[in-house]
């Protein structure tokens, strides 16, 4: 028997009631990997994604995943987000195993535990704010959609735009109404992958400062780039070479003064 | 996902491609639309040919002689039918009720400066009831002036009018073949039924017909009717029994004689109309099965078109039955739409059609049952496009360019 199954089974995920921000070191951490492996066959070769990765983040951390391409940055964050299962390793959210889950329980973990900000976006054309929005609360069928929506867009400062659909919106907007549907459901972990790649400097900023404002606010973030700028802007740094966790701690050099001016 | 909400946005899809969606729907709309009027089509013609058949009379049997002829090619009519033959079965037979013999053929008639050629029937008074026709004017000839061999005429009202125009037939002399006959009852008008219009005719007394005008002794047919509630086939073996006794036909002698009952005759002529009407109405199918895979092929285009979509869809938690509900559900109001559209298109198509001179009748349950295949349609056609869309990697959609 693991013994990270038996610490689940006597501790099954208290540590979001308890505390948001405090109570980082203790508990066994929001999300958990251990020893998650991912291969993939290329050219009758195989190739370790991920070779062996173990990570552990807690409640309320902001957290920038790091590497060049091919490092492994995104295969672990298509598990992370659980879009994808790993071929060995175990993956806990909140306690919960979702190593093994079956692609509709995958989805079900998706729609209540993970929101994704993507590099462009990916909001449905023809649908209103509002209506991009509520969509996760409607796949979990849940009522009071559009009011739950209203509310994320006005967190986003998106209020004034409730009706407007994507291509009325500037690309700096389109990101905020994404970020909106990602902490609509008020998932454990918002997932953003190159969430500035697509923007201007100016409105990239202000992605970043609506970021920190989430993160001060309690919630749990984390951003994949290959932007150094970015990675010093968030208190952790994983940094990921060749399927493996190359280094994991306090980024390299400091960003945060930069935008809190 | 809620219900309306998926409704909702599968026509909002829908209504964004509004040219592809409407062409799409063409298939079912022709489809749909094409089935419900062939199917009036064969069902007005198998009503019309039914009223015809039944407004020759009530509970109808017919006695002819037997054609004889070799591959089917007539080379002689048989005469063996005697008004001794008519009686008989009147008498033997206790469901026939009324039995008139009929012998005719066209002759030349003439009032003063007027003529023209029609069927002249020599028949008795009975033949009123047994046709179910109605005096309109005047009276029939009775038995008596059967049994004078009266000239005394019953004409058909496009007779009449072909005569006498405005003017009252009735009690003046007109002639035919070289004899003159007094009018004394015009028929009611009954319709043209195609092949004999029973409006444009003279009846005269089978009697003075037999030895006065044809100069036969043999009669072209005996018509019967039986009583309301008679079984048809109890009461032809009886006839052919009385019929083979009076002809002296011996066990195992073939009938020199036929008879036909117009039940039967129903029964063939709806089974046939309604194998036709089938098969009309199959043939328009074709073109529902056509429009079925038009729907296939678009929706397989949009699932690709749409795979990032899809792929966004999955990560904020849609499971599979969730995309799959939704393509399908997009492919099924396509096949719904349109065939509700086509069921429109057929019912007014079916009433034009029935404007010009044509009878189609439009039944309620043809058109359930059309719209029912164009759903069922859309659920077969669009259930592997929308599979497909179900069972994308979430990874790799979101890459989709």
């Amino acid at each position: 028997m693991r013994p990270v199954e038996l610490m689940t089974q006597t501790a099954p995920a208290p540590a979001r009631l308890k505390s948001r921000v405090g109570a980082v070191a203790a508990g066994p951490g929001l999300i958990r990997t251990h020893n998650v492996v991912k291969r993939y066959v290329v050219g009758g070769a195989e190739v370790r994604a991920l070779d062996g990765v173990s990570v552990t983040i807690h409640e309320g951390e902001l957290v920038a995943i790091t590497g060049s391409s091919g490092s492994g940055k995104s295969t672990l964050m298509n598990i992370l987000g659980c879009l994808d299962s790993p071929d060995s390793g175990d993956y806990f959210i909140a306690g919960e195993d979702v190593s093994k889950l079956k692609s509709d329980q995958l989805a079900r973990i998706r729609n209540r535990r993970i929101g994704f900000v993507f590099q462009s976006f990916n909001l449905l054309p023809r649908l209103s704010s509002v209506e991009n929005v509520e969509l996760p609360l409607l796949y979990a069928g849940r009522h009071h959609a559009a009011a739950k929506a209203r509310e994320a867009l006005e967190i986003v400062g998106l209020g004034d735009r409730l009706d407007h659909e994507p291509n009325q919106l500037s690309g700096g907007q389109r990101q905020r109404v994404a970020i909106a549907r990602a902490i609509v459901t008020d998932p454990a972990i918002i997932l953003a992958d190159e969430p500035t790649g697509n923007l201007d400097s100016r409105s990239g900023d202000e992605i970043l400062k609506l970021f920190e404002t989430l993160h001060q606010q309690g919630r749990t973030i984390l951003i994949v780039t290959h932007d150094p700028d970015i990675a010093a802007f968030c208190p952790r740094e994983i940094n990921m070479r060749d399927g493996k966790v190359l280094r994991d701690g306090v980024p390299a050099a400091s960003f945060a003064a930069k935008i809190g001016d | 996902m809620l219900f309306w909400t998926t409704i909702k946005l599968a026509l909002r899809s829908l209504a964004a491609n509004k040219l592809r969606t409407l062409l799409t729907m063409l298939g079912m709309i022709i489809g749909v639309g094409s089935v419900i009027t062939m199917l009036a089509l064969g069902h007005g013609m198998q009503q019309q040919v039914l009223s015809n058949i039944s407004a020759m009379g009530k509970n109808l049997l017919a006695v002819l002689p037997k054609w004889t002829g070799t591959n089917g090619v007539i080379n002689a009519t048989r005469e063996n039918l005697t008004v001794g033959d008519a009686r008989a079965l009147l008498r033997d037979v206790p469901q026939i009720r009324r039995v008139t013999p009929v012998l005719g053929q066209g002759e030349q008639v003439t009032y003063l400066n007027k003529n023209t050629n029609c069927e002249v029937v020599g028949c008795a008074t009975t033949l009123l009831v047994v046709h179910n026709y109605t005096i309109a004017k005047g009276r029939m000839f009775n038995d008596f002036e059967t049994r004078l061999e009266a000239h005394v005429a019953v004409l058909g009202p496009q007779t009449a009018y072909d005569l006498f125009g405005v003017l009252n037939p009735i009690g003046q002399t007109i002639n035919i073949a070289g004899n003159q006959f007094t009018v004394i009852g015009i028929l009611k008008s009954k319709g043209s039924r195609g092949w004999f219009n029973p409006d444009n005719q003279v009846l005269i007394p089978y009697t003075t017909g037999m030895d006065q005008i044809f100069g036969r002794a043999y009669l072209d047919h005996i018509d019967m009717q039986m009583a309301g509630k008679a079984n048809v086939k109890k009461v032809l073996n009886e006839c052919i029994a009385v019929l083979r006794r009076r002809h002296h036909l011996l066990f195992g002698d073939p009938s020199d004689f036929q008879i036909f009952s117009q039940e039967q005759l129903l029964q063939t002529v709806s089974r046939v109309t309604e194998t036709l009407t089938l098969f009309l109405g199959a043939v328009a199918g074709i073109s529902l099965l056509v429009g079925g895979i038009g729907i296939m092929n678009i929706m397989l285009v949009t699932v690709t078109e749409r795979t990032r979509e899809i792929g966004v869809r999955k990560a904020i938690g849609a499971c599979n039955g969730d995309i799959l509900r939704q393509f399908m559900l997009e492919a099924v109001l396509v096949s719904v739409l349109g065939g509700a559209l086509g069921a429109v298109m057929g019912v007014t198509l079916s009433h034009f059609i029935h404007f010009q001179k044509f009878v189609a009748q439009v039944q309620t349950s043809n058109v359930v049952i059309a719209m029912s295949i164009a759903t069922g349609i859309g659920i077969f056609f669009g259930y592997y496009p929308a599979w497909r869309a179900a069972q994308l990697n979430p990874i790799e959609a979101l890459r989709y360019e």
